[in-house]
């Protein structure tokens, strides 16, 4: 429509781990369909603040471009969710762009999310296929378990439910929603089943899955709609069961 | 502290919340309830609750451990919330932080109610209903009451909730949804029932 239309953008900056944050105000031309990526490339291009100043360009990460990563994740007028996806024109303006506090933030927009990939470690989140010699085919998964695992698989350790959890902060050692939720997906796997219990005494430890609050902000959160809550209340479920068995004992290990 | 033993706190936590400290909650409410057929029905069931025999076991275990265990863990829960309703404005995390606010009051108000009734009986002080209608002349001190049973009866019937949803009784959303209209149905039954006992020592 008009030629000069702007958009106005806060970005809250950070310069160095250690040092405090700051907010700096940036007007730069409007294009058609931008998102917040594109915005911030803008900045790169030509470094000057609203008030005229030339200034550093804005720090952030992004990778696919395309919200199956999640490292372009960050607080975007007032909610955490990934920046590629969030278009310029549905968002008000001033846009106010934010880190995930949550985590420890490197520079301005840019966050270490070490700690989920450090919880998904600790968890096992993985399966184990490898031996000394071919274990041969594992157990077959009916399809219909297949689909429903699939939802649980979307999760791109992009910090989000982390960020919008309240029990998830510098006060308590809560290992949040998402690394949780993969355990519901790997134990719900045939062969990932065989070490369903060290899954769930690894939860079952100091900051894991007792700490969560049911405030459920994850689970609204999520840019995935993975069911994280109910995952929660399964993961609880089968934390109950493995609970009396290792008191009481079972043959199930 | 020991390791790995937050697993087995947390759980207790939740189950000494119901059993017993809710199901005395709701005795005691009910016991109450019996000053709006008149003092004389009022002294009749606490005399009874006070002779009951095991008294001292039965407020030592029932009463004032299991209490005492969920007060000063749960006030550890609360303090390691960082609460967001002003950015996460759902629902959920609503309840969430009044349950934890109206734990805080609960502890305040039992406190407070333990020691002007129970403690008192202890240094001689007669349990009854002249002993309450004193306490509520004071418009202060009712209005006082009426918040801490209030804040007391959410606490347990929200609470009841995510004991549901931790013991892995209520998973599906649906199920949840369902839990909450039937503990929201608890918090007005039991708030009736606690306030009409309240009202009638005025």
């Amino acid at each position: 429509m008009s030629e000069n239309k702007t958009i106005r953008i806060i970005v809250t900056r950070q310069d160095r781990p250690d040092t405090a944050p700051y907010d700096e105000e940036f007007v730069i031309p409007y294009r058609p369909n931008m998102n917040i990526i594109s915005a911030l490339m803008e900045i790169r291009r030509n470094p000057v603040n609203a008030k005229g100043e030339k200034t550093t360009p804005v720090a952030w990460e992004m990778n696919c471009l395309e919200e199956v990563c999640g490292a372009c994740s960050m607080v975007i007028n007032g909610k955490p969710r990934q920046s590629c996806t969030a278009l310029i024109d549905q968002l008000e303006q001033p846009i106010r762009l934010e880190p995930m506090r949550t985590f420890p933030v490197i520079r301005d927009l840019q966050v270490d999310r070490s700690r989920m990939f450090d919880s998904l470690k600790k968890v096992k989140a993985w399966i184990p296929i490898d031996g000394t010699y071919d274990l041969g085919p594992g157990p077959r998964m009916p399809e219909r378990k297949r689909q429903w695992a699939y939802e649980l698989s979307k999760c791109m350790t992009c910090g989000v439910c982390l960020e919008a959890c309240p029990n998830v902060n510098s006060k308590s050692n809560f290992i949040g929603p998402a690394p949780l939720s993969q355990v519901r997906l790997f134990n719900a796997h045939p062969t990932g089943a065989m070490h369903k219990a060290e899954r769930l005494e690894a939860i079952m430890g100091d900051g894991g899955l007792a700490n969560c609050g049911n405030s459920q902000n994850c689970v609204q959160s999520c840019p995935k709609g993975i069911p994280l809550t109910t995952s929660i209340a399964a993961l609880n479920r089968a934390a109950t069961i493995q609970m009396f068995r290792n008191f009481f004992g079972s043959d199930e290990v | 502290m020991a390791q790995n033993r937050e697993f087995f706190y947390r759980r207790l936590h939740s189950l000494l919340g119901v059993i017993p400290v809710g199901l005395f909650l709701t005795q005691h409410l009910v016991v109450n309830h019996f000053a709006t057929r008149g003092a004389e029905a009022f002294n009749k069931a606490a005399a009874f609750m006070e002779q009951l025999p095991f008294r001292y076991f039965l407020e030592i275990f029932i009463i004032f451990l299991p209490l005492l265990f969920h007060a000063i863990y749960g006030l550890y829960i609360a303090f390691t919330a960082q609460n967001n309703v002003s950015r996460y404005g759902y629902f959920r995390n609503w309840m969430f932080m009044l349950q934890r606010l109206t734990g805080i009051i609960t502890l305040i108000f039992v406190v407070w109610h333990v020691w002007e009734t129970r403690v008192q009986a202890a240094f001689g002080a007669e349990v009854n209903y002249d002993m309450m209608a004193n306490i509520v002349a004071n418009p202060f001190m009712l209005a006082f009451y009426i918040v801490g049973i209030v804040s007391a009866v959410f606490h347990f019937a929200n609470g009841l909730w995510s004991f549901f949803v931790s013991w892995g009784i209520t998973v599906t959303p649906r199920s949840q949804q369902i839990s909450t209209y039937v503990t929201m149905g608890i918090f007005v039954a039991l708030s009736i029932v606690g306030i009409r006992a309240i009202l009638a020592f005025v």
